[in-house]
């Protein structure tokens, strides 16, 4: 009766194998390394930037353990601290050839040193948090007020020039916070302005509000184009936290949204917050400037001339020399929007660009006035500019115009981005923030380590004292659970804390309760007189429905952490409900396939080994003895 | 090895009304700390920075307070934290100043005073995150309370289902009151030892639960103080074994987890300990109260499905 078929032995085998496949990499530590990542949103990392890293490691004489690409970066694994800094110099000597604008990011790293066969197998380890191996951690909150104020600012002035455009004569257009209101003299004008936004301000809704004399209206953004613009506004946001955070270096920066208007931003490793802060919160700026076309500029251009008196010279990104009047067009202020996008004639990609009213007059002027030259879109960041694009102006520009040419998508896109990126969209709080030093990185790992380490082999010492041979079935069963544990959050890539930590000690020592349950099931089963392999059938089969029920309670406590808990209580929860998973699997399904090995084949078994059988003497209402005893 | 050589039932149920006064008293005392000193919260709730500053000697606690002071700090905490060289100061949420650069500001004036000084860590904290940390907890809570109680009642019974949230619920408000009256901090970690506690020691009464159910099918003629006693008897064993075991592990982790952990053991401590006695003393003497009664649980239905039927078969249990 104690005997498992074949295929619940092959389900427990694979269980183990592919456990112990995924808890592998974590042992195998870390080890220094070099990542090259792109710095510029319009760089691209390849198979090609790995060639010439490889080509730079060898003119260096370095010998690396190991180059992979993965996709964003490149990673080369050395054997010491000592080469892998130098091969930072020679990397970064190769690929960048002007410290001052870097469009590589090389940073110091650790990766872990499992085998490539592993890594083939996607078992790599477990990530480990922030209080784990030190860094700093951000909470930012995106002012979603001030991104909708913003908006509605801009197409006040937008409404201003389109009615003067129709020439519909209005009483004054006034933005109150989110709303905008305008006045007319009489109901003609009001109706002709409605059918304007109608067509041209789909984002707003008006209602009419008679005031005396004069007949008022209001529009608001609707809520679906307000949410339009705080998504806009977060995204734009992030895009921007990377593009500086890029400067800082960082081997392996989270920068996630969290929530509707909340930003995080992970830097493992960086131990210098104030230089974080300080990079997080500077705001770029973006200015349109015409080339300097002239005989003398030309010369500059192309390098046979000095710059001439009013000009300066910058770099486009891909290094092509342009040299910029130092008058300003528009800032990025005035542009409110640039999107990607396909031009309906050429089928080429283009970029739309959006500038406010104000700006859309500038632009008109210095477009009428300027036809066929070349217009510069320059980036300022740490005070040092880029030429993001020069296009030729083909037309008169209004407040909406586009950017076309011999783009692909991608590029389209990247500039886009870059556009957007010069700044934020809307203002940006940091609301949390921690540091952890490495040390105490170190030491949390220890101390999560040594907890789980003495916990485990005390219980393990008891069970195998108090329940014989059973305990130690036990003891195995719970280390099983264990290595289950650690591979599925390996599997999930889930990340590591101290919390995290505490709950994997908790959930052995929850875990335990249900061997204790059969254990003690199983004894009781013999102190009432049933044979051997009854007792061993009749106490997992009894102990499973309290298991089930004790372990649901545990893990409905567990789900509502994971529901509304954050940042380390999750860490905690995710762990504490996967422990309550793997240990149903270990603690009953596993632990009874190894008493079945033992036992099951023995027809006529005397005796188990799961320590006193303890029996009272005479009869008491504990013990119904029957006459089917030992 | 046997710890427990019960001869016969230990009738608990007896004495349940003094089991239940002792705990109805601790409970009271834990509400009225509650109330007469509150909890010390902490900056994960309350919002504010804690930063955590290692020295290379032993620290002078008073010049360190007297340099943060000097910086303008009001109500400002310096205390030592695990180790006579590490020393946590804690500064209140200050409007107007931008908070996050608060901490900058104190170490660039620690490092002025002492050069050896070392950041291990800081922690800052907005007034609205911890806002929205209180009420996520309270819901945390509510929903643990739900969900079980639900369960509960759907395997078992309502009355099972309020016995065991009163029960387990009072061990939730001793271990706060412990924090009151020890003025113990707060933290998010401790909120989470606290749902695990309720999640687990509602396991505890789950388990003397389905022994009573059980012993309803099987000991027909037993009152239910009787069948009581006996489940509660039969599981004891396992109940202290289970439960020294989840302490062995938590033990560990207050001697080896250090400070971090510290306050998160000692919560799981305290409501195991009290976890045992409400699950053994309090939740199936309120259950019992409630009055279940065995047909409240043995439904002709479910009985077929069992198949643990007569008592009095020999070979109960032992299918092939």
């Amino acid at each position: 009766m104690n005997r498992y078929p074949v295929w619940k032995y092959a389900i427990i085998v694979i269980a183990l194998l592919v456990g112990a496949i995924y808890t592998l990499p974590n042992f195998f530590g870390e080890a220094p390394a070099v990542q090259v990542s792109a710095g510029k949103a319009a760089m691209r990392v390849d198979t090609g930037t790995q060639a010439r890293i490889e080509e730079a490691l060898k003119t260096a004489g370095l010998q690396a353990d190991l180059v992979t690409f993965d996709g964003n970066s490149v990673k080369a694994r050395f054997d010491s601290t000592d080469n892998q800094i130098k091969a930072k110099d020679a990397i970064q000597k190769a690929l960048i050839p002007d410290p001052a604008d870097p469009s590589y990011v090389v940073a110091l790293n650790l990766v872990s040193r499992s085998p490539a066969w592993l890594s083939a197998l996607h078992a790599s380890p477990m990530y480990l948090g922030l209080d784990l191996r030190g860094g700093v951690h951000f909470m930012l909150q995106v002012d979603m007020q001030a991104a909708l104020t913003k908006k509605a600012e801009s197409l006040a002035g937008d409404i201003r020039s389109t009615l003067r455009e129709k020439n519909l004569r209005h009483g004054g257009i006034s933005r109150n916070g989110q709303t905008i209101e305008l006045r007319f003299r009489d109901t003609a004008t009001r109706d002709a302005a409605k059918r304007v936004f109608q067509d041209q301000f789909a984002e707003l809704q008006t209602v009419d509000v008679p005031e005396g004399s004069e007949y008022k209206l209001t529009a608001t953004i609707r809520p679906e184009a307000a949410r339009k613009v705080q998504e806009q506004a977060v995204k734009q946001n992030i895009t921007t936290l990377h593009n500086r955070i890029n400067e800082l270096g960082v081997a392996e920066p989270v920068i996630q949204q969290q929530g509707v208007d909340r930003i995080v931003v992970q830097l493992p490793g960086v131990q210098d917050t104030a230089k974080a802060k300080d990079i997080l919160g500077r705001t770029a700026t973006l200015e349109m400037r015409l080339v300097d076309e002239s005989a003398e500029g030309r010369e500059a251009e192309s390098g046979r001339g000095p710059v001439p008196f009013g000009s300066e010279r910058f770099t486009e990104r891909d290094g092509r020399v342009v040299i910029v009047k130092k008058q300003v067009i528009i800032t990025g202020d005035s542009l409110t929007d640039a999107q990607p996008g396909f031009d309906s004639q050429s089928q080429q990609p283009k970029v739309d660009l959006t500038v406010d009213a104000k700006g859309g007059r500038i632009m008109r002027d210095t477009s009428r006035e300027n036809l066929k030259k070349r217009m510069a879109i320059v980036l300022f960041e740490k005070g040092r500019g880029e030429v993001l694009t020069a296009p030729v102006i083909q037309g008169e520009l209004g407040n909406r115009f586009q950017i076309s040419g011999a783009m692909t998508v991608m590029e389209a896109n990247d500039l886009a981005l870059l556009l957007r990126a010069g700044s934020l969209a809307a203002p940006m709080e940091i609301i949390e923030e921690r540091t952890i030093g490495p040390s105490l990185g170190a030491e949390n790992i220890a101390k999560g380590f040594n907890s789980v380490t003495w916990g485990f082999l005390v219980i393990v010492a008891f069970m195998a004292t108090y329940y014989m041979l059973f305990g130690l079935f036990s003891g195995i069963a719970l280390a099983v659970n264990l290595l289950l544990l650690v591979a599925v959050l390996s599997m999930l890539q889930a990340t590591l804390t101290l919390p995290g930590m505490a709950a994997m000690a908790l959930a052995l020592g929850m875990a335990i309760d249900s061997n204790v349950l059969i254990n003690e099931r199983v004894r009781e089963e013999l102190r009432n007189g049933a044979s051997p392999q009854a007792a061993i059938h009749a106490g997992y089969d009894r102990a499973w429905a309290t298991i089930l029920d004790s372990n649901i309670t545990t893990l409905i406590a567990g789900v509502a952490l994971l529901a509304f808990g954050s940042g380390p209580v999750r860490g905690f929860a995710v762990v504490h409900c996967i422990g309550i998973l793997t240990s149903m699997f270990s603690a009953v399904f596993f632990s009874r396939g190894l008493v079945n090995l033992w036992y099951g084949r023995q027809k006529k078994l005397k005796t188990v080994s799961i320590g006193t059988v303890w029996r009272p003497e005479g009869s008491g209402a504990v013990a119904k003895s029957d006459a089917n005893g030992v | 090895m046997e710890f427990f050589k019960i001869k016969k039932d230990i009738p608990f149920m007896r004495n349940a009304l003094i089991f239940n006064v002792i705990s109805f008293l601790t409970f009271v005392a834990a509400v009225f700390f509650l109330f007469s000193r509150g909890l010390h919260l902490s900056v994960e709730f309350t919002g504010g920075t804690v930063m955590e500053v290692s020295y290379s000697q032993p620290a002078d606690l008073t010049k360190v307070r007297g340099v943060v002071s000097g910086l303008g700090f009001a109500d400002v905490q310096v205390q030592n934290f695990g180790t006579a060289r590490d020393v946590m100061i804690r500064l209140p949420v200050q409007k107007g100043v931008s908070s996050a650069q608060q901490s900058d500001k104190v170490l660039a004036a620690l490092k002025a005073d002492d050069g050896k000084v070392v950041l291990r860590r800081t922690e800052f904290v907005g007034p609205q995150v911890g806002d929205e940390l209180a009420t996520d907890g309270l819901k945390a809570l509510g929903m643990v309370v739900a969900g079980i109680m639900v369960y509960l009642a759907l395997r078992f019974e309502w009355k099972f289902a309020v016995a065991a949230i009163i029960a387990n619920l009072h061990d939730v408000i001793i271990i706060l009151g412990f924090f009151a009256y020890f003025q113990w901090e707060f933290s998010l970690a401790v909120l989470a030892a606290v749902l695990a506690v309720l999640g687990y020691s509602v396991n505890e009464s789950v388990v003397i639960f389905d022994r009573i159910r059980e012993n309803f099918r099987r000991y027909r003629k037993m009152n239910t103080v009787e069948i009581i006693d006996n489940a509660i008897t039969s599981t004891i064993s396992r109940t202290i074994i289970t439960h020294g075991s989840t302490q062995i592990m938590v033990l560990s982790m207050l001697l080896f987890g250090g400070e971090t952990l510290h306050y998160f053991a000692m919560a799981l401590t305290i409501g195991i300990l009290f976890g045992i006695y409400s699950s053994v003393f309090v939740a199936a003497a309120i259950a019992m109260w409630l009055g279940i009664k065995r047909e409240d649980l043995v439904k002709p239905a479910s009985k077929k499905e069992d198949g643990s039927g007569d008592p009095n078969d020999p070979n109960a249990g032992a299918t092939v």
